[in-house]
């Protein structure tokens, strides 16, 4: 009987063998969220370049742009080109400063018709040299959604999708859903698809402690002029002193 | 010295048909307006039993509808000159010969090309892109070569000797002496230029005068041949009749590809790029549509500007069908074609987004895609601006929270819009008070506040400390 668990147990540590319940360990270029609990759902450990990201969260202001800032805020700073495609409104330079975004490597795109939005999707998507395209498509257009996905695989970016939530059960040709919704105050994350596994449970994250930065946000370290220990580099420590400074 | 001649035999035909996409039957006709006689016709015209010399009614009883253009000698010498622009790529010493022929003097341009078979390739190869068909022959004389490319010989000949040998085989006739000339020297049972060669020349020169002696001579480079070379336009212009009316995109994307290629020749001649662009499409009435595309970096591609064209005439609404086209581009700018790295290629990455924007610009118009950028001004609405891409923002003085997103105009909060402050959100951070701004007559005195509502949202509110309504100004996404 001891044998035959052994047996087992030495069969599931085989890495060909995959068990439904855990997520694949795939080798996929990937940004990171810049939560560690959001990449180890996420297949490739973070966003999916190359691939669409559709996002679903219940309303606008839910936190739906603060989930992409962190890796916003790295591709901008390592020097990449981010789009953002017919936003439903203003993108307020300050805030996403604030967020660490490097403003000089990102472009508006507000076409004055809608299909020359998802045109405009599909270009910037496919022309390989934008780090991340987002957009706000109104279709439901399977096959243009596929267009788009197509276009992401041929020019290796990252494409993020915000669509409403009425659309959950929609089938959509994106590899990644994902659900956004506050709990208490808490963004949470639903992962609704996911290449290389089921969707887990849904993942809390704090809505006051956006994302630990790498280095600081620029614009705290120029007002804070006397240099802070930074010993401690992790999410709450830096959340209290954002508070602190507020 | 090495020359190369073209000769475009059908060129009063090809003027209109390069136009055309597929083979379809037409007519360049001459003559008086009461009997216009076949000039030329194209090879469908032909299989249908047209032939040059009869009369426009008698190929039209045979080939139906056929469209007819009468011959235009001025749009032929037009095109000429285009033509000699796109040749300046070959080399700077392009002259004009008779009405519908270029010598080029390439011995400069031998090794750039890799030879003298290779430029005659090319040449033949992009005449072809053109719409053209052409004869092309190189021979060290100017009229040597230009005697081989009329008699319809695509040869290189690169020896002296080679070139008597083969010009002794041309029918004297090409040589165009006097009427009276030719005719006498054909009773005498002198027919190619060979057997005028063997004549005696000092009795050919006292019975015949010494043009005949000295074009014979030229051509064999005994005497030299001086050309006057053209001098290059300053501005490229360039025209195209279509040989009927079109509003089909697809017919005047093709015929736009023949203008876009030459100018890529002429732009390639000169070494340059164009920033911008500008295409008449001239309709029947007279009246014509102006197409006008801008680009960020200079550019002569005419694939790459073909695209650029195809996304602006897809968005025009074209009020008539189209006869000419017209291509002018602006004063040239020096082009600098982008160094691809061998390691680290960030170029590659600048071009495509170059490519993009362009694109994007072309489509949607220069005010549908920008850059955003941070304005040290405390007021909210004034705080951000819209620059041109890839500005650099000043560094940015600001602890506040901020929402992602700012509404157009703030949003009244009150039963009309479903949102009341007391029953809907709940104040958790604020005040910030933001006041001033009477300096620029936009003055506001507002308190900030950070509000939750019912919906999971955060919201960024504001009073009116004047009025004391509230206005929804911002989402904290």
């Amino acid at each position: 009987m001891t044998l035959r668990t052994t047996a087992l147990s030495v069969v599931l540590q085989h890495p060909a063998l995959w068990r439904g319940s855990e997520c694949a360990s795939v080798n996929l270029p990937s940004l990171p969220t810049g939560s560690p609990a959001l990449d180890a759902l996420l297949p490739g450990g973070g966003w999916p370049r190359g691939a669409l990201t559709e996002l679903l969260p219940t309303c606008l202001g839910v936190g739906e742009m603060r989930l992409i800032l962190p890796a916003l805020q790295r591709l901008t700073q390592a020097g990449q080109w981010v789009v953002l495609i017919d936003p439903p409104h203003i993108p307020y330079a300050p805030a996403l400063a604030a967020a660490g975004v490097r403003l000089a490597r990102l472009a508006v795109v507000r076409p004055s018709q809608p299909p020359d939005s998802l045109w405009a999707a599909e270009q910037a998507l496919r022309a390989g040299c934008c780090g991340a395209v987002v957009c706000w498509p109104i279709t439901r257009d399977q096959r243009v959604l596929r267009r788009l996905q197509l276009a992401a695989e041929a020019g290796k970016s990252w494409g993020v999708l915000y669509r409403p939530a009425a659309l959950v059960t929609c089938p959509s040709p994106a590899p990644l859903r994902i659900a956004i919704t506050t709990v208490d105050r808490r963004i949470a994350v639903t992962i609704l698809k996911r290449r290389g596994g089921s969707a887990p449970a849904p993942l809390y994250l704090s809505p006051d402690k956006p994302a630990p930065w790498p280095d600081g946000p620029p614009t705290v370290k120029a007002i804070d002029a006397t240099p802070s220990p930074r010993s401690s580099p992790s999410a709450d420590g830096r959340g209290a002193e954002r508070n602190e400074q507020r | 010295m090495r020359w190369i001649a073209l000769h475009l035999p059908a060129l009063a035909l090809e003027i209109f048909t390069r136009a055309l996409a597929a083979p379809e039957p037409f007519v360049v006709s001459t003559g008086p307006a009461q009997r216009p006689l076949v000039y030329a016709c194209n090879v469908a015209a032909r299989g249908l039993g047209v032939r040059p010399g009869m009369t426009v009614a008698a190929a039209q009883a045979l080939a139906g509808s056929l469209p007819v253009r009468p011959r235009d000698s001025h749009a032929e010498a037009r095109c000429m000159k285009t033509l000699a622009g796109w040749a300046g790529q070959f080399t700077p010493s392009v002259s004009l010969v008779g009405q519908r022929g270029l010598l080029l003097e390439v011995s400069g341009s031998l090794r750039l090309f890799g030879g003298l078979d290779a430029i005659a390739q090319a040449l033949q190869t992009g005449i072809r892109a053109l719409g053209y068909s052409a004869c092309v022959a190189a021979a060290p004389t100017p009229l040597g070569a230009w005697l081989l490319a009329r008699a319809g010989q695509s040869l290189t000949v690169d020896d002296p000797e080679e070139l008597a040998i083969r010009l002794a085989a041309l029918p004297l006739a090409l040589l165009e002496p006097s009427l009276h000339t030719l005719d006498t020297l054909q009773a005498l049972g002198v027919r190619t230029l060979g057997d005028c060669v063997r004549l005696p020349r000092d009795g050919l020169a006292r019975r015949f005068g010494q043009q005949v002696l000295d074009a014979l001579d030229r051509a064999l480079g005994k005497i030299p041949d001086p050309r006057v070379f053209v001098t290059p336009a300053v501005r490229f212009i360039a025209r195209l009749e279509l040989p009927t009316e079109v509003i089909e995109t697809a017919a005047i994307l093709f015929a736009l590809r023949r203008l876009l290629t030459e100018l890529e020749g002429f732009l390639r001649g000169r070494d340059a790029g164009v920033q911008q662009l500008c295409l008449d499409c001239t309709h029947g009435n007279g009246n014509s549509t102006e197409i006008t595309i801008g680009l960020v970096t200079p550019a002569r591609d005419a694939a790459q500007l073909l695209m650029l064209l195809r996304e602006r005439i897809n968005g025009t609404e074209l009020p008539a069908p189209v006869r000419a086209l017209v291509l002018r581009a602006k004063t040239p700018v020096p082009y600098r074609p982008y160094q691809h790295q061998l390691v680290a290629d960030t170029s590659l990455e600048t071009e495509h987004w170059e490519r993009l924007l362009e694109r994007l610009h072309a489509r949607l118009g220069e005010q549908a895609v920008y850059g955003l950028a941070t304005c040290p001004d405390h007021r909210p609405e004034r705080a951000w601006q819209a620059v041109a891409i890839g500005t650099e923002a000043p560094p940015l003085c600001q602890v506040q929270p901020r929402p992602v997103f700012l509404l157009r105009e703030p949003r009244p909060l009150g039963a009309a819009n479903g949102l009341t402050l007391a029953d809907q959100l709940r104040i958790t951070d604020g005040p910030e008070r933001l006041e001033g701004g009477w300096w620029d007559g936009h003055d506001i005195a507002r308190d900030y506040y950070i509000a939750e509502g019912a919906k999971p949202a955060r919201y960024w509110v504001f009073r009116d400390l004047r009025t004391n309504a509230w206005y929804l100004h911002g989402l904290f996404s």
